[in-house]
């Protein structure tokens, strides 16, 4: 049960053994913003948004276990101004054109953007030309909205256990693929979850779109996070 | 004729075969073909999205061809002060393609690579796997003349270097350069006499020893390698593992590959007084591609040891002591030389680092407890178990017990590797390399310090200036702004992409600094170069995104009156964007003017 005793930002808190450190602040409703994180995925730290500082040095919260007295700092002004950076960052690394997307409103790097009170990103876009990839029978993967938060890549694999995304490239030319052999042979419900499990409108369910109407979203009325901190996030 | 199928078909149907088979692949045929990518898929049970994803990680494979022969020029700065600018124009000249390109007759492809670890004899070049050093225009036309013709790039070495560059498994001209023998690398060695010693001692005892002589990662990080040994040892597993990283690939650092060339058993010994202290069966060497020409060397030097007794069963004679090594090679990717990256890419996969916890001494190579030690460190050892500790701890400085490799190169007279005691200052080492008049030494690499001349009272040791060994030196007529630009566009090249700040950060923070370095900067833009350093820095997962910055924030720290020049005041802020240029390029890509042209004058 709960055993390892840790502040964030003062506040004390319980956490069970192995947790991660977001983990153990959702579990006490302190929000930790996300994008790469996912559900049972196993954590990459690759979005660094989670940063926290401990004992003065900078750690990424998704893949940091809790120990024992800990005390995390989550919300100081120069920590939540690198983490909007790093939203900042994402949008010039990209190309994401919001109110033509099929997801806003579902789009967890749209919705931290409102959270974070993005107007204008303070770095130059990047306007990289990345080619969509439409050649497999359920999805399309729009690749300027891709954030490489490797979820698909970690979460949809073939029955024999082969990835179905990877990663290809390196450096500011990764990207990613989709594999054309196991694309083909993807259930319908595998498509759907390969959607849901991408944050943003990288991966898309070919020929229906705008099912749920705007208005109704995921972040249409309240920010992201919001759910944790009122104590009621899974 | 070998065919595809046949260089996929030999290799184990083990994922963890990937780099071997692809290697073999690529070095056959130039290029992995969509074909050989179907192959190799099938073959090792893994997807095609991930066998590419594993070919476009490294720089030395290729999906597309890279010619019948392939050139990699180095592009590290020491190669461009040499005179890499003629030496490229020569080779496309005489190719007929430019870099990145392969000539239209498939014979000669031509493509930069970053420092191949021959920066005291640049320009430097790897053509089909043999170095060729200290190019000059005329011997880069002659090389594709000679491709041209059919004698392959081994018989166009006319002359070999130094010591076992000249042995028959070795025959490179490359030159050792070694300008400072000192007693812990150089000194007189009984081969087999430190390994010996620790096998008459427990484990324990051996690593008790190594702490007491305060032996920190040479490296450059400086972890206490007697602690990390510890660590290693006390988990529980069946299998522990000792991982050499011979992966030196921070542009200016070469002192491995004369390790290499010229101790390597004393390496192998270091790796064996390792395994013994933790528990180990198996070392591996992970050999960065650049120095692929001294595997065989390698492999004959460890064949000896065997007979030897030194390795394999009873190794040095001790009853219930199996050890042997084996090599593994890298394909072109700096960040490899990152622990976690390296046992990705011993693993056969994309060279990315891993998330620690858990640290590779609690689950490293295939998950086993494992001990990543530095060449330089792990020879080091071995001396200290042959001397003791009290005779390593004699040297050097308090807080930094013994010597140094260093490689110096640029602007000095005799470039090479020195091994020098800790606490050296700068200034005596550019006495020893003729280097006087020094505008600035970047100590440690790109990833270190840029030193100007009010600092070369600073020393080398790892409370001041710690370094894995890079020392470049820069004579008074050389533009930082331009070393700066190459560094920096060596990390961005050099990421791996796994995180953002590193990905996209090092991108901006170099089209930022350019900016500044044209002319068109403010002092906004240098708190931006700031702020954004040390966001990346803060933020990124591993050691290179943490030091990536460091070009741009350590001369901002030397060199301010230069950025102070480069920018202007009384103005809030200036445009990247030249309206005016914009116009002219859109009028030269359209071939008219504009018919408002007054009024832009206005």
């Amino acid at each position: 049960m709960s055993e390892i005793r840790f502040t964030i930002d003062g506040k004390a808190c319980l956490a069970e053994r192995g947790q991660t450190i977001v983990e153990a602040a959702k579990a006490n409703g302190v929000y930790i913003p996300v994008l790469c994180n996912y559900e049972a995925l196993k954590p990459v730290g690759s979005c660094r948004i989670c940063t926290v500082r401990v004992a003065g040095r900078y750690m990424a919260s998704c893949t940091q276990p809790v120990t024992e007295g800990m005390a995390v700092e989550n919300t100081a002004p120069d920590l939540e101004d690198m983490r909007k950076s790093l939203i900042e960052m994402l949008f010039v690394e990209g190309n994401h054109f919001c109110p033509s997307c099929e997801k806003s409103g579902n789009c967890e790097l749209q919705a931290l953007g409102y959270r974070y009170k993005m107007m204008v990103p303070r770095f130059p876009y990047l306007w990289p030309g990345r080619a969509l990839l439409a050649g497999s029978p359920l999805l399309m993967l729009e690749r300027n909205r891709c954030v490489q938060c490797l979820r698909c890549v970690r979460g949809i694999t073939s029955k024999a256990g082969r990835k179905v995304f990877a990663a290809v490239e390196r450096g500011p030319h990764v990207t990613i693929e989709i594999d054309p052999k196991l694309a083909a042979k993807l259930s319908e419900e595998e498509a759907r979850r390969a959607m849901d499990i991408c944050p943003v409108g990288a991966i898309l369910r070919k020929e229906k779109g705008f099912a749920l109407p705007i208005g109704q979203r995921k972040f249409d009325h309240t920010p992201i996070g919001s759910d944790i901190e009122k104590g009621t996030g899974r | 004729m070998t065919t595809e199928k046949d260089i996929v078909l030999k290799h184990p149907k083990d994922p963890a075969a990937l780099l071997d088979v692809i290697r073999d692949v690529q070095s056959r045929f130039g290029q992995v073909s969509d074909e050989a990518v179907g192959r190799i898929a099938a073959h090792l049970k893994l997807s095609e999205a991930e066998v590419r994803g594993a070919v476009t990680f490294y720089h030395f494979f290729s999906l597309s061809p890279r010619g019948a022969s392939t050139v990699y020029l180095n592009d590290s700065i020491t190669s461009r002060m040499a005179g890499r600018t003629a030496v490229a124009q020569a080779f496309e000249q005489e190719a007929g393609c430019r870099f990145g390109e392969v000539s239209a007759d498939g014979t000669v492809g031509l493509f930069p690579t970053s420092c191949i670890g021959m920066n005291d004899q640049e320009p430097s070049a790897i053509v089909d796997g043999v170095v060729f050093t200290a190019l000059t225009p005329d011997k880069a036309r002659a090389i594709v003349r000679g491709l041209r013709a059919g004698t392959p790039a081994r018989d166009q070495v006319a002359s070999f270097g130094d010591g076992a560059n000249q042995s028959d498994l070795v025959r490179a001209m490359v030159v050792n350069n070694i300008r400072r023998r000192g007693p812990v690398l150089f000194g007189a060695h009984e081969s087999g006499a430190g390994l010996r010693k620790a096998v008459s001692m427990t484990p324990e005892k051996v690593i008790d020893e190594i702490k007491r002589a305060s032996l920190l990662g040479r490296g450059g990080a400086g972890f206490p390698t007697g602690l990390k040994w510890e660590f290693c040892r006390r988990e529980a597993a069946d299998r522990r593992f000792v991982v050499c990283n011979a992966d030196e690939g921070e542009p200016g650092t070469f002192k491995d590959r004369v390790i290499l060339t010229e101790l390597p058993a004393l390496l192998f010994e270091g790796m064996a007084i390792a395994g013994y202290a933790i528990g180990a069966k198996t070392g591996v060497l992970y050999l960065r591609s650049e120095y692929a020409y001294l595997r065989a060397h390698l492999e004959s030097v460890l064949a000896g040891m065997r007979r030897q007794g030194l390795l394999g069963k009873k190794a040095a004679g001790a009853a219930g002591f199996d050890f042997d090594i084996v090599v593994k090679s890298g394909a072109g990717a700096y960040i490899c030389g990152e622990e976690s990256a390296l046992l990705e890419s011993a693993e056969g996969k994309r060279g990315e680092p891993r998330d620690r916890p858990p640290f590779p001494v609690q689950t490293g190579y295939l998950n086993q407890p494992t001990t990543v030690n530095n060449v330089e460190t792990l020879a080091t050892a071995a001396r200290i178990m042959a001397e003791g500790a009290a005779w390593f701890k004699a040297l050097g400085t308090t807080q930094s017990a013994g010597t140094k490799l260093l490689s110096v190169s640029g602007d000095c007279s005799r470039p090479g590797v020195y091994e020098i005691e800790y606490g050296l200052p700068i200034a005596d080492l550019l006495d020893m390399a003729g280097g006087a008049g020094a505008k600035a030494v970047q100590v440690g690499g790109p990833s270190g310090s840029c030193v100007a001349p009010a600092g070369f009272g600073r020393k080398i040791d790892f409370s001041d200036l710690a370094t894995g060994g890079s020392v470049i030196v820069f004579g008074p007529d050389r533009d930082i702004f331009e070393v700066v630009s190459n560094f920096m566009e060596f990390f961005v090249d050099e990421s791996c992409g796994w995180c953002v700040p590193c990905r996209a950060g090092n991108v901006l923070l170099k089209k930022k600094f350019e900016k500044v370095a044209r002319g068109l900067g403010t002092a906004s833009d240098l708190r931006d170069l700031e702020d954004w350093g040390r966001l990346v820095k803060s933020t990124s997962r591993c050691g290179l995104g943490q030091t990536s910055p460091n070009p741009i924030l350590t001369t901002l720290k030397s060199f301010p009156e230069l950025y102070a020049a480069k920018i202007r005041t009384g103005e809030e802020f200036v445009p990247e964007f030249n309206l005016e240029e914009a116009v002219q390029d859109g009028c030269a890509a359209a071939h008219r003017e504009p018919e408002c042209k007054e009024s832009l004058d206005e």
